[in-house]
This record gives C-alpha cells, structure tokens and sequence, in this order.
C-alpha cells in the first residue's frame, strides 16, 4: 500500500478547521484592503506583534525538526530516524509556508515583498532573513519534492532529486542554522528597549538551542499523534533518540539561560513578583525544568506518556518564550503612558486559521503521499 | 563637491531657551503638509502626546519642583538624525539612508513596511500609518529638502528664542562645549547625543537632569548597528564550519550507505 487511503479526513474537527481557515482568509482579504490598523491592535510603540511573535517566530522554531531529521538521516547516515525523515520535512515546509504568509501578511505593502531579492541591504538581520526564507522554502520544497514526483509517477525527476539530495540536505541544514540564530539576531539591536531577562549578546545562539528542543519535540509530538491516528507502530527507539537530543539541547539552553539571568537582572529579581518575572518563571518552567526533569533518565526516556507529556510542554514553552521575546519583554521599555498591546480576535483567528492550515495539510499529506513509506511493510 | 553640503549639518538643542510656544510644531506641520490628528485633554500640556504620522516633532512639557518652586521645562523631541543610525542598518531595502548632509531620509518606493526601522530606534521615532492601505513610515526630514536648497530646517527657522543652533555638525559641538564651560553652573554637565547610540546629529543642552525629562539613559554609547553587524561578519565563519563538518561527516559515513543506496526514499 502506497498510502494511507482509509484515514478519514472529513472529520468534526476537520470541519471546524476548515471553518476558522475560511474565517482566517476573509479576515486577512479585509486586511489587504483595509490596512493594518483595521485587523491589529499594532502601534507606534509596538510595531511587532502576534504575527511576528507566534507565526514567524514561533513557526519557524517549530520547523526546525526538518534540518536535524534530514541531517541526520542523509549526512549523518543515522539510519534509525529513516522512517520519520519524509513527515518530518514536510512540516517544516509547512512551517515555512506559513511563516513566509505571515510575514507576507505583516509587512505595510504585501505586494513588495520580493523587494529584498534585489534591494540589497547586508547590513540589515531583517534581509538576511527575508533571504533565508527565500531560500530555505525552495530547499524544503526540492527535499519534499519526491513525495509529490511519486504520487504523479514522474521517475526522472524523483531519480534527480536523490541524485542532489544530499548537497540539497547540507545546504538546508546551512541555511536553518543560520536563519533560526538570525531571527533572534534580529534583536541584538534593542539593547536598550528590551526587558534584561531576555536581551543578551547570544540571542542567535539562545534561538538556535531552543528551537533544537523545539523542532525535536514538535518532531517527536507528530510522531506519536500520528502513529495513534494512522494506526501504524510506534518505535519506541526513535522516540527515546529524539528525547536524548531534546533534553542535551536543553541542558545547553538551560545554562546558557542561567548565565545570562545572573549576570543580568539577577535570580531574585524573577520572584519580584513583576510581570516580566512571572513570565519568565513560566517559560522556564514550562520549557525547561519539566522536561528535563520528565526525562532525565533512560528508563524515563523509554516511557511514552512521559517523552508526549515533554513534548507538548517543551512545544508550548519554546512558543512563550518567542512571545515574551518578541511582547513581553517589550513592555517595561515601550508600555509607558498608556502605550500597550494586546493582539486584536482577528489577530488570533488569523492565527488560528494558520495552525489549523498545517494540520489539515499535514491529514491531507498523510492521506496522499507516501509520508511514511517505513510503515508500509507493517500494514 | 565641495559644497555646503558634503559637509553634515547639526543641531545643538538647547533647552534652557525654550517657551514652549510651540512654533517649530506648527512650522513643521505646515512645511511637511500634514494633517493634523483630534486629540482630547489628558492632564497634560505636551500635544499630541505621542508623536504620530503626522506630527514629526513636539513639546514635552514637564513641570518639577525646585525650592518648592515649580519649574517647567520643555522639551522639542524628533528625529536625532543618529551618525550611525540603528534605522537604517535595519531596513532590509535601503529606503532608510543617512545622507552625507546629515539628514536620515526615507525613500517610500522601496519600503516594503516591515518596521524593523521602528523596533530598532532607540528613540522611539519612525510612526507609521496604520490607518492606510499603503501605509508610509513617517519621521523628521530634517528638512532635507530645505538643506538641499541652503535653507535652515522650518523649525529653526521659526524659533523666537534661537533655542535651535544650527550648523555645520563640528562647530554645533564646539558650541555646546563652549555653552558649557562658559556658564558654570548653569547647565547639568552632559551633552544629549553626544554619545548616546554612537552620536546623534541633533544633540541637547539642559539645566535640568536629563533623567527627569524623559532621555532615555540606557542608551548605550555605541553605535548600535555594530551588535547587529558582530553577527552578520560571523556569517561566512558559519558557512564554512557547517559545509566542512558536514562534508567531513558525510564522507566517514559514506560507505555504509553505498552499500544502501537503492534505498534511498
Ligand atoms: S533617532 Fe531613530 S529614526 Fe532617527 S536616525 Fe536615529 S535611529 Fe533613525
Ligand atoms: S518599514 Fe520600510 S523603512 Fe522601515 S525598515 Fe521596513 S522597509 Fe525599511
Ligand atoms: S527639521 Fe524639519 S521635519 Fe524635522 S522637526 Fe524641524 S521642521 Fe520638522
């Protein structure tokens, strides 16, 4: 069997997808002709918001399980994550696809956004940016590529791509490095703007540790949801491989971290009891102590309840911090006379509307393509 | 070219000057062909109390007790016009540029709206128009249009109390330097932007503590594009370390997978 042709895809939750997705698109067509002040609560003293904090921060930390999947698969020659590496790719497409609406959505003048390719600015992160996702999105569509090749049995093309296919992998695993430490380069700028407790000079590093945790988890999340729903077998080994990495990822972020906190604001300062305390304290919590606490141990490590439970925390964790980067942080510096943001409903629906676009892409994928060929002798 | 203007132009802002009559406002305004925005009463004098798309500069207006005396101070807020300006190194399309005459000029052909610009100010400057389709990011133009021609910027020219001293930026500082060291005692002994965030070309003089006026004293005396570029010059190290690991590894593991090759998904 090719694929999985008997997962039902016109499900409840399908359709309340679909619903907030065509929410999403008559909110964002709003968007396109009414301008930003109509849909967002962005302002003057805050010109980023939900978009850029949760979609494209947040979108691309959770794509970053791609690059690592395909490194280790095709440069490190890790045979065991074989059988992930094609979903795993895909979502990180997905996840690009997304950030790059959204920024698409978030710029003033939508229609400008190819302006970078050939307005040149090298001393800009935001270009370096705009380049990389240029770049890495074509890369992620030459590494899914075979899967659509296959289902439209187009074999030379599918033999080109295996022909380039690990230079293409090298060079994705180049451009993620490099993109998910820019994005928290971005930042480096606002030394004076941005809260202590997350402005430091390693926030590219910081950003790339984090999003390491991030994609492994998100990676390690899919697999098990989509094992339960599809009903194929779940290796445990692959799963205990991915909480390795996950929690040597975060041990590296968590002192990092701690370094930082004391050598900036201090540790008393996080039980001050001020806003940016308490959500730092919940960051860490959510995305550090747990799970590295959850699976510190190998037997921890083989327990699927607990590797799922750390997951979702290290997922939602991650997605605080990009948030308390990106608004939170921001608040003591530009939150003064009245000055604050909150995002809009249609920011959120908009939002909404994207996640559930990836899931339903993810089902529709699933469905379609041979997204785990490993899974198919078990069938 | 050695004209006037291949030299950089400054503005020295003394505060000790100023009445508040708010005439650089309303000669900005009227210059600029903005429109202007209804504000309601606040409390406060300072109006608008933001600056916004259509208002480029300000009056701050603080009263303080001194002597249990009340003293007021009023305070022209815009564009500093940064020597190295965190602006523009962050615009990825170049519609942001510091020109030689000083001026930081916006081109709205090649702004994409990102605002970047305005995250990176440290000041708080760059506004934009969110009420628009096709929205501008609007600040001070430092008149350049008006430099260009030899003409002084509208808001010093309208100044009834010469709080502005305009000039070439060399012989601003010098003035400031020389303001200072001829009235001991009348000013705080620090020059605004002089280097705060590398060095502004609009800087300030007061009698009263900048803190206390709202100058934000964090910002750091360096030019703030350098954070940015420490990492930018890393990039091609990045490069280089990624592809040679990556090669190195892939070639030590690359006879047990010729051995699988046809399997390849
Ligand atoms: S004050 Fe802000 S807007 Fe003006 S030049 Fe400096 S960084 Fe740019
Ligand atoms: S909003 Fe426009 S001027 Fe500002 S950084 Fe972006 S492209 Fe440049
Ligand atoms: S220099 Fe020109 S644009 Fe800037 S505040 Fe003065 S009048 Fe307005």
């Amino acid at each position: 069997m090719n694929s999985h042709q008997e997962i039902k895809l016109w499900t409840p939750l399908t359709k309340v997808l679909v619903g907030i997705m065509a929410l999403g698109i008559l909110i964002i067509l709003y968007r396109l002709v009414a301008g930003l002040g109509a849909v967002t609560n962005l302002n003057d003293r805050f010109p980023w918001g939900l978009w850029i904090g949760m979609d494209v921060l947040g979108g691309v930390a959770m794509a970053a399980g791609g690059f690592l999947i395909a490194g280790a698969v095709y440069i490190l020659n890790m045979k065991k994550y074989k059988p992930i590496v094609r979903a795993s790719i895909l979502n990180a497409f997905f996840g690009y696809v997304l950030a790059a609406t959204a920024i698409s959505l978030d710029i003033g003048i939508p229609y400008r956004i190819w302006h970078p390719v050939f307005m040149w600015q090298i001393h800009s992160i935001m270009w370096v940016v705009a380049i990389h996702v240029v770049l890495y999105t074509t890369t992620l569509a030459t590494e899914s590529s075979p899967m659509f090749f296959e289902k439209f049995k187009m074999e030379k093309a599918v033999k080109f791509v295996h022909a380039i296919l690990t230079p293409v992998v090298l060079f994705g695993v180049l451009l993620s490095v490099l993109h998910q430490s820019s994005l928290g380069a971005v930042y480096l700028i606002v030394p004076a703007k941005m809260s202590p407790f997350w402005y430091s000079s390693q926030l590219p590093t910081m950003f790339l540790a984090s999003a390491v945790m991030m994609g492994l988890s998100m990676v390690s999340f899919e697999t098990i949801v989509s094992g339960r729903a599809f009903k194929h077998e779940i290796n445990m080994d692959i799963l205990s491989g991915l909480a390795r990495g996950m929690v040597i990822a975060a041990v590296i972020y968590l002192g990092m971290k701690m370094w930082f906190l004391v050598k900036g604001p201090g540790i008393a300062a996080v039980f001050s009891g001020s806003m940016e305390g308490i959500m730092y304290l919940l960051e860490m919590v959510i995305s550090v102590f747990i799970p590295i606490g959850l699976l510190a141990t190998k037997t921890a490590r083989a327990d699927m309840k607990r590797i799922f439970a750390a997951d979702i925390l290290v997922i939602a964790g991650v997605l605080i911090n990009r948030l308390n980067v990106a608004i939170f942080g921001m608040y003591r510096d530009a939150g003064v006379r009245g000055a604050w943001y909150f995002p809009s409903w249609m920011e959120i629906v908009v939002t909404l509307a994207f996640i559930s676009f990836a899931i339903v892409g993810f089902k529709v994928s699933a469905k379609y393509l041979r997204l785990f060929p490993e899974s198919d002798s078990k069938s | 070219m050695a004209n006037t203007n291949s030299i950089s132009k400054g503005v020295l802002v003394d505060l000790t000057h100023c009445i508040g009559c708010r005439g650089c406002q309303v000669a900005c305004k009227s210059w600029n062909e903005r429109s202007v925005k209804e504000t309601t009463m606040y409390g406060n004098f300072t109006n608008p109390p933001e600056l916004n798309s259509e208002c480029y500069t300000n009056i701050r207006y603080i009263e303080q007790e001194k002597d249990s005396q009340p003293v007021w101070s009023f305070i022209k807020n815009q564009c500093l016009h940064c020597k190295n300006p965190a602006c523009v190194s962050a615009c990825p399309v170049k519609a942001l540029r510091k020109t030689a005459a000083g001026p930081v000029t916006y081109d709205f052909s090649r702004c994409i709206g990102c605002r970047y610009c305005m995250l990176a100010c440290p000041f708080y400057i760059p506004k934009y128009e969110w009420e628009k389709a096709l929205p501008w990011v609007r600040k001070c133009t430092f008149c350049s249009e008006r430099i260009k021609a030899d003409m002084i910027p509208a808001c010093v020219k309208v100044c009834p109390t010469k709080t502005m001293f305009y000039g070439n930026y060399e012989d601003v500082l010098k003035e400031a330097n020389a303001r200072l060291t001829k009235n001991p005692g009348k000013y705080v002994n620090h020059i605004y932007g002089k280097d705060e965030a590398g060095g502004t070309s609009w800087i300030y003089l007061s009698d009263v503590p900048f803190e206390s006026l709202g100058f934000d004293m964090k910002i750091p005396a360096k030019e703030l594009p350098d954070l940015t570029w420490a990492y930018i010059t890393k990039i091609p190290v990045v490069i280089v370390g990624v592809l040679a690991a990556g090669a190195v590894s892939w070639a030590i593991t690359r006879r047990n997978k010729n051995m699988d090759r046809e399997e390849k998904p």
